[in-house]
């Protein structure tokens, strides 16, 4: 079913049409879109029943952009060019990559966040991920057969701001309305909570390809409630790879390798590790360009004995994450494997040991996030069937703070809290006459600001010129519900708003994300202006259907003076929508918008009252 | 805007939940009020609509979570059930402590700091256990103290305490963290 069915000025379309939402999974190794058709989650596979789209991305000499299986075959003939584990870059430094140095890449030298030079010019991990991202979009559009409204991308639980947001940014690039930024774990609970109709304590312990997460989900009563989450944004099966290589570089006695045959070893470790799962050993065999031949034998004695602390390291987080939900091993109900890494049978051994019980391993563990992604994305998208009335809450994995004096961190928002949130500080001048402050805002559980992440560095600008110690500047942080930070600022004695220049540590900032549009907008083959027209005309659609539905259902709340307010601006809308002038559409949604400001307030407040409604006070006191 | 005119919005924690004004609260009631308010105001069951409605499923949501994590931990909750009652328990500034409670505080510190040396997690998880308790009692006092005899002196010395109590526990935590690792 096409999503564009646009109906003639002043008829809307049907206020119930089914609207087209992907979940996607945007993995380390490999990537996955996943719809619900007909109320099952599925995910959907390329032209050649693939359902998975590795990772890689190929930047050929030619201006041709490979992504997946073609651009893997290409890896070991043109490494430098051939992208693979981005995600492992996504908001990271240079400092912050590990095993930078056996990595085939040309990295620019440049402060924030990586960049690589390609064949096809600088390409920074939002650029790279971005076209992974548009694959899948095609892939999504030609199984569904009309443009997306919006997409839920998964990220690691444990990832933070600049990661977050880094991912966001990739998926404007590509295109895609972001309806949410799910937790990969959190996602999982849900295709496996609403599958089994779990209740109770669940861990979800996701090893992917490059990230490791632990969360701790209270499930009950269709409330998916996260109580604790940790992890390592950079530990992984890719680690386990590196350990097998790094032991067939010394068994071998080879020397330092090109980056050809550091690819070949690579992939054979990989294989090597894939073929213990099922079996005592792997055997390892490569002819290098150096004429030299590997031929050696893996055993699971061996790879359990290299890999034993990558293990254990994931169980530090698992403990600090139970503690910080105050439970114990014993109160988990069951515990969900999610990850490829997770058919590792050491992994399955320790886990089961931890938690003194079997791990649930009867989903996929490739699939089980991009589905779960799904069946929130046809939610959050307004496909709203019977049954379909759960609630997530979930929280933030990090604590976010403040730089004081000294270089010390004071804490703003704790880890583990629910989000959206927010949280209020006041600070005052320091000198007489000050018109400017600098605010640093970092992440993470350390007392030293030098050991956390520097997220951002804000500049207040205008403050009234007063005594020291005079001004009151309120500035709030508001985490919302993908987990994202914004700051605004205000002078309290003046009520002046301060402006708030933002430079993003390892980010891109806004001017760069609209650069890189433009850019994209200029090479792609269709027209970047009908584009931008066809987005404004779904986002107007979408929102004379939500106020029509308002309005069918509480139009009670509107005196006969604002009702006729809001039908007026309602009827401009649709007249222009239909045109070519994408501003009339713009300012007309605009107008709609703070038309049903109010009353979006009182329909709020009154479902708020309905909720409470039948539970007094009385009933209480007894 | 009006938004945060709005009376229920901007009533106190309890109001906003329609739960009586007392310390000891039924946290399995005040749970499943906050689950049937997010289940109406959170950010997803907005997603779909206008963004003046999604801005404001997000301050619904925000203010939603303040208050739930205000009273579900008796210590916050009596924070701010005192702060309601005109009572500031001046955290900050009145740090005078009975000398037992001190001395059995730091008698803890220490053992604490000599578990986590040698290394010794029973211990510590022990300690953990031991403190859970006593604060346990302590929340038993700070509900006598602010429902029934509404003695808000020392209530507010129940929470200074309680301060103390809570920060020896995280150490105990960051020990336990520190040994397992």
């Amino acid at each position: 079913m096409a999503l564009l069915q646009l109906s003639e000025p002043g008829q809307s379309a049907a206020p119930h049409e089914h609207r087209l939402a992907v979940g996607i999974d945007l993995g380390t190794t490999n990537s996955l879109v996943a719809t619900v058709r007909s109320g099952i989650s599925v995910v959907l596979s390329d032209e050649l029943g693939r359902p998975l789209l590795p990772s890689v991305v190929h930047y050929a000499a030619e201006g041709v952009v490979d992504v997946g299986y073609e651009a893997q075959a290409r890896q070991s003939i043109d490494p430098r060019n051939t992208v693979v584990s981005v995600k492992r870059f996504m908001g990271r430094g240079r400092a912050d990559i590990a095993h930078i140095e056996s990595m085939p890449y040309d990295f620019e030298d440049s402060p924030g966040m990586v960049k690589l030079r390609t064949a096809q010019g600088v390409k920074s991990p939002v650029e790279i991920s971005a076209d992974i991202l548009k694959n899948l979009r095609t892939r999504a559009e030609a199984a569904l057969g009309g443009q997306l409204t919006g997409a839920v991308i998964t990220v690691p639980a444990y990832f933070d701001d600049a990661q977050r947001q880094a991912t966001k940014d990739a998926a404007r690039l590509a295109g895609i309305n972001v309806l949410r930024l799910l937790n990969e774990p959190t996602a999982a609970a849900i295709a496996y909570g609403l599958d089994n109709g779990a209740e109770g304590i669940y861990a979800v312990y996701d090893l992917g390809g490059g990230t490791f997460d632990i969360s701790i989900l209270k499930l009950s009563k269709g409330v998916f409630q996260v109580l604790a989450t940790g992890g390592d944004s950079a530990l992984g099966g890719d680690d386990f790879d590196h350990r097998v290589f790094c032991w067939v570089i010394e068994q071998a006695k080879l020397s330092p390798v090109s980056p050809h045959d550091a690819r070949l070893l690579q992939t054979r470790a990989r294989e090597a590790k894939e073929h213990l799962t099922q079996h005592g050993e792997a055997p390892i065999t490569a002819k290098l360009s150096t004429g030299e031949f590997v031929d050696l034998t893996l055993t699971s004695e061996i790879f359990n004995e290299i890999s034993k602390t990558l293990v254990q390291k994931t169980l530090g987080p698992t403990r600090k994450a139970l503690r910080d939900a105050g439970l114990s091993p014993a109160d988990v109900k069951g515990v969900v494997m999610v990850g490829g890494a997770t058919r590792m049978p050491q992994i399955q051994k320790a886990v089961g040991e931890y938690f003194g019980q079997e791990p649930l391993n009867n989903l996929d563990p490739d699939k089980v996030v991009a589905l779960g992604a799904a069946i929130q994305a046809n939610l959050l998208a307004g496909n709203r069937a019977a049954g379909d009335d759960w609630l997530l809450l979930d929280v933030i994995p990090l604590s976010l703070g403040i730089e004081t004096m000294g270089g010390l961190t004071e804490k703003i928002i704790p880890r583990n809290s629910t989000i959206p949130v927010a949280r209020a500080q006041e600070f005052t001048t320091f000198k007489d006459g000050q018109a400017a402050m600098a605010l640093h805002v970092v992440q993470g559980e350390r007392e030293l600001v030098s050991d956390c992440r520097s997220l951002a560095r804000f500049e207040l600008r205008g403050i009234p010129p007063m005594v020291a110690g005079a001004a009151r500047i309120r500035v709030t942080f508001q985490v919302d519900a993908d987990g994202l930070l914004s700051v605004t600022a205000r002078e309290q004695t003046t009520g002046h708003e301060a402006r708030i220049e933002v430079k993003p540590s390892y980010g891109l900032t806004d001017d760069e994300v609209a650069a890189m549009l433009k850019d994209g907008f200029s090479h792609a083959s269709d027209d970047a202006f009908r584009r931008a027209l066809r987005e404004a005309q779904v986002e107007a659609q979408r929102l004379i259907e939500a106020v029509q539905s308002a309005l069918k259902e509480d139009a009670q709340l509107l005196s006969t003076l604002e009702r006729a307010h809001v039908d007026a601006c309602l009827g401009k809308l649709q007249a222009v929508m239909m045109g070519d002038n994408r501003r009339a559409i713009d300012d007309a949604m605009d107008n709609l918008n703070k038309a049903t400001a109010e009353f979006a307030a009182r329909r709020m407040n009154q479902s708020v009252q309905r909720a409470l409604a039948g539970k007094k006070v009385s009933e209480l006191e007894s | 805007m009006t938004i945060f005119d709005l009376e229920h919005f901007s009533r106190d924690h309890f109001a906003l939940f329609d739960l009586p004004r007392r310390q000891a609260l039924d946290e399995l009631e005040l749970e499943r009020r906050y689950r049937d308010i997010q289940a109406q105001v959170h950010p997803d069951k907005h997603a779909h609509l206008a963004d003046a409605d999604k801005r404001l499923a997000m301050q619904w949501a925000t203010r939603v979570n303040e208050a739930y994590l205000a009273l579900k931990s008796p210590l916050k909750r009596a924070e701010y059930l005192l702060g309601l009652l005109g009572h500031d328990p001046q955290i900050e500034r009145n740090t005078a402590m009975p000398t037992e409670f001190l001395m059995h505080q730091m008698e803890l510190r220490e053992a604490v700091a000599e578990a986590r040396a040698g290394g010794d997690i029973d211990a510590l998880d022990h300690m953990h256990r031991k403190m859970k308790k006593e604060m346990a009692g302590q929340h038993q006092a700070l509900a006598r103290a602010l429902d029934e005899t509404m003695d808000y002196a020392h209530g507010a010395e129940v929470v200074r305490q309680l301060m103390f109590q809570e920060k020896l526990l995280h150490e105990i935590d960051e020990a336990l963290q520190a040994v397992e690792a």
